[in-house]
């Protein structure tokens, strides 16, 4: 069945520009041979965008490398046929590939950090593919280099040509990557992922950007994403992949609107731009959790508060000058409450998270926690005041030792506090692991031995090993796969409603604060610019900047149209 | 780079001063006397306290380092004890030597373990990278005055490729140098060629398996040219520190290795004022020792900025 002949039913006649038949891919470990693909089939018609939709493991990242003969290790094709404009390039020959890549085929590839060569300038980056392919050579090549720069959409180009990668921002690199995708106008371009690294709102700058050039070349294209959103948004067909298969193929209405497989249905109902916020149980429509004194003053329902709380800090170098990451912020988060701080990277917001920790102290302003001073407390009061606080991280394959047990690293809270005896605090590490839903026997394992969304549980357990009132998230679920993500909040969630906890939810995704928090600060440029109830806030934002956000959301217009 | 370079340049300043104090307090420590091995067991009290006057070793330290610091700064050495002939004759005569033998072993060294390594990784899991591995073993493993010795036997004696000893000056005739120079130096390298295979091999692995390798490939380079302008581009940048920090042995493996094959060095004048307390030259040789090891360090960290436009010094390039 074939994606395209459904998308638009009338180009049978025509040639697709790639067409997959039944494609294999296996890796050999030790001997044992492994598929990891299996009976991939699709097709792209010329000028058609096609979507490739999956989690991580899903394969998707896989078949395009399976394209361009880049599999790493001992990765092959053990099956199937891959036929580029009715060539079969299943198993090309060492010329034929290196016509195939760049020339035929370009590829914009995912982290725009790490994909340009740190040590050349970024003009010859894309100059070099241009004479490799022999489309220009010497003065020409570099001209066109800066051309296609300008093309892209990065100012000042014929200067910035002769710059190096680390001299420009991620959004201005992963420009160059399209600049060298598109450079010998290929047939068909390969975005893998190709802004998920970036801030929203210059993700939505660079795909328009994309789509412009692309629709000036017809160029098809092959994206692939782990987004419905940005599926939605950018492509005439999504096909959705997982565990190395093709579950679904379709249009992306069809798909989207319609999902028939239950694979796909679970995605969709899990994209956070979808569900807009979802009804849950929470104290805070209801009574006052247990313990909160009826004083009928407001500073008893307030946790924490920031009074003007500013950080500068000293550039390197460069005498008196002084980067101001956060300016002048005050605000509350009432106990029992989720409060999300939004914003880009540079907003300011991970600052401003490490402030309310005490992990930095402020250059003005304080943090109070039950109307206490965190930065003044000293002894007993200082130790009491970091147990009511814990931190759930980002990156749960960086933020626990490998080198420990599960148990041992839930334990070490309890252990640093001197809490229970060793019976007691393995009573108390089961509890904990119940509590996140991980089964006991996960104790005596190393976090290698977990799944993402394993670890991020074991991070929220040792968050709560100390029962505190206040967690801090810091991007605590930007680095799981949608279903886990869902997931994870749901037991956020859920947590919150048992042990009535309070949140400090940090993050760049608006639309998980939309499923999450009660409250948002948006921050941009170390200053709060916006704040409210997230209801509020999303149904009539008041500054240019959160609608902006707001809009850049990937799949936004075409999920509101469907809730209407 | 100008105010880059003379922050360095005063950073060297200091580490002179400071090593020419070590050293000077530190040769008086050593036990045994100058004046007596310069006027003989045999001598009188009233000899010795004129040897000890005429070296001016009565005076105080303090003033023996002043006067030393003054002469220094003039460019007086001093005298040798042993000999009687200034020292800067005597480095004159012996550095060049060392220094030739150390440039040689080194671009030896630099040549071979950058080419062996870039092959072993690239042939991973091949013989040329079983070749390598166990060149790099053996290299790092067998101390090299043994290796010499063995050298010495099988080529020069056995064979006669290359001369047992002697030495020709560059200057004099190139050629002849070099025959004489190879077989010290493929010795003296041969540590140094397998630490830099090593590095080589282990960083151009890593720079293999990054995405910009992969995107270099994507674009349709041909593939020896993303493994010189990306792999092993990037590799090098570890590569140049590792041979900084190496270079400094070669100083300590030129003493050994003059010594087994009788080169005229500085080496063998280091050991042999060692042995007579021939306190000026001791000083003179520290000195200089100490000042190649800040020039190498500054060459290298000029070097490794032109590798690496990421630390590029004074803004935009």
């Amino acid at each position: 069945m074939s994606a395209r002949a459904e998308a638009t039913g009338s180009t049978q006649a025509v040639t697709p520009v790639l067409e997959v038949r039944d494609l294999e891919v296996a890796y050999t470990t030790e001997g044992h041979e492994r598929t990891v693909l299996h009976g991939i089939s699709f097709s792209i018609a010329p000028g058609e965008r096609l979507a490739v939709v999956g989690e991580s493991g899903s394969g998707k990242s896989t078949t395009a490398a399976a394209l361009l003969g880049l599999l790493p290790g001992s990765g092959r094709v053990t099956g199937g046929s891959i036929t580029f404009k009715g060539e079969d390039i299943t198993r090309p020959g060492r010329e034929r590939l290196l016509r195939l890549r760049g020339r035929e085929v370009g590829l914009v590839p995912q982290d725009p950090m790490s994909n340009l060569n740190p040590v050349l300038r970024v003009g010859r980056q894309i100059s070099e593919t241009l004479a490799a392919h022999g489309v220009a050579t010497g003065k020409a090549a570099t001209q066109r280099a800066v051309e296609l720069m300008e093309e892209a959409g990065i100012p000042d180009a014929a200067r910035r040509a002769r710059q190096y990668p680390h001299e420009f921002s991620g959004g201005m690199r992963q420009r160059v990557l399209i600049a060298i995708g598109l450079a010998c106008a290929p047939e068909l371009l390969v975005a893998d992922e190709p802004t998920s690294a970036l801030d929203v709102t210059v993700q939505r700058q660079i795909l328009d950007h994309l789509e412009t050039l692309r629709a000036a070349r017809s160029t098809s294209l092959m994206l692939i994403t782990h987004d419905l959103g940005l599926a939605a948004d950018r492509a005439d067909t999504v096909v959705v992949m997982s565990a190395g298969e093709i579950v679904e193929a379709g249009p992306t209405e069809q798909i989207l609107r319609r999902p028939q497989h239950p694979y796909t249905q679970r995605l969709v109902e899990a994209a956070p731009s979808v569900s807009s916020a979802r009804a849950r149980v929470s104290v805070r429509q209801g009574e006052a959790p247990a313990g909160v004194q009826a004083s009928g003053e407001r500073a008893s329902d307030t946790l924490l508060e920031a009074v003007g709380l500013t950080k500068r800090y000293r550039l390197r170098g460069q005498r008196g000058q002084e980067v101001v990451a956060v300016d002048d912020v005050s605000f509350r988060v009432g106990r029992g409450r989720t409060t999300a701080v939004v914003g880009e990277s540079g907003s300011g917001k991970t600052t401003l998270s490490q402030l309310v920790l005490g992990l930095v102290a402020p250059t003005a302003g304080e943090v109070r926690i039950e109307g206490e001073v965190v930065e003044t407390a000293r002894g007993a009061r200082r130790r009491a005041i970091r147990r009511a606080m814990q931190p759930v991280f980002q990156d749960p394959y960086a933020s626990l030792d490998p080198t420990y047990s599960i148990e041992h690293i839930v334990d070490e809270p309890l252990r640093v506090a001197r809490i229970g005896d060793r019976a007691s605090r393995r009573r108390r590490v089961a509890e904990l692991l119940d509590q996140v839903a991980l089964p006991g026997s996960l104790a005596q394992r190393r976090p290698n031995e977990l799944s993402g969304g394993q670890r991020q549980r074991v991070a929220i357990a040792r968050a709560l090993a100390l029962e505190p009132r206040l967690v801090v998230c810091d991007e605590a679920v930007s680095a799981l796969d949608v279903l886990v993500q869902e997931q994870t909040l749901d037991l956020l969630a859920d947590l919150q409603d048992r042990l009535g906890l309070t949140y400090l939810f940090i993050t760049h995704d608006l639309a998980v604060v939309r499923q999450l928090a009660d409250d948002v600060l948006v921050m941009q440029g170390g200053t709060v610019v916006e704040e409210g109830a997230v209801e509020q806030v999303y149904a009539e934002p008041r500054t240019a900047y959160t609608r902006d956000l707001l809009d850049a959301i990937p799949g936004a217009e075409f999920f509101a149209e469907q809730a209407r | 780079m100008a105010r880059y370079l003379l922050n360095k340049l005063w950073q060297a300043a200091i580490t002179l001063l400071l090593s020419a104090l070590v050293v000077f307090v530190g040769v008086r420590l050593l036990p045994g006397d100058p004046a007596l091995a310069l006027a003989g067991e045999e001598a009188d009290p009233a000899t010795l306290a004129q040897v000890r006057t005429d070296l001016g070793l009565d005076q105080p330290v303090i003033v023996q380092f002043w006067r030393f610091l003054s002469n220094l700064a003039h460019g007086d050495l001093g005298t040798s004890i042993r000999t009687g002939t200034p020292v800067t004759d005597l480095i004159a005569a012996t550095l060049p030597v060392t220094l030739w033998l150390a440039l040689y072993a080194t671009v030896l060294a630099v040549v071979i373990g950058v080419a062996g390594g870039a092959l072993a990784a690239v042939y991973r899991g091949r013989w040329p990278e079983w070749v390598a591995n166990g060149f790099s073993l053996a290299g790092l493993s067998v101390p090299h005055f043994w290796l010499g010795l063995l050298a010495i036997l099988y080529l020069s004696v056995s064979l006669g490729l290359f001369p047992a000893s002697g030495y020709v000056p560059v200057t004099e005739n190139p050629l002849r140098a070099l025959y004489y120079l190879t077989l010290p130096a493929v010795i003296l390298g041969t540590a140094l060629a397998a630490v830099v295979m090593r590095q080589t091999r282990s960083s151009m692995l890593e720079t293999l398996s990054t995405d910009y390798v992969r995107t270099a490939r994507a674009k349709g380079l041909p593939r020896a040219r993303v493994l010189r302008d990306y792999a092993l581009r990037n590799s090098l940048i570890v590569v140049v520190t590792i041979i900084g920090l190496q270079l400094g042995g070669l100083i300590s493996g030129a003493v050994v290795t003059e010594r087994i094959f009788g080169l005229p060095g500085f080496g063998k004048l280091t050991l042999d004022s060692v042995f007579t307390r021939d306190y000026p030259v001791i000083q003179a040789v520290v000195i200089i020792v100490t000042a190649a090891y800040i020039v190498i360090n500054l060459a290298v960290d000029v070097l490794y900025s032109v590798i690496n436009p990421r630390i590029r010094v004074g803004g935009e390039a």
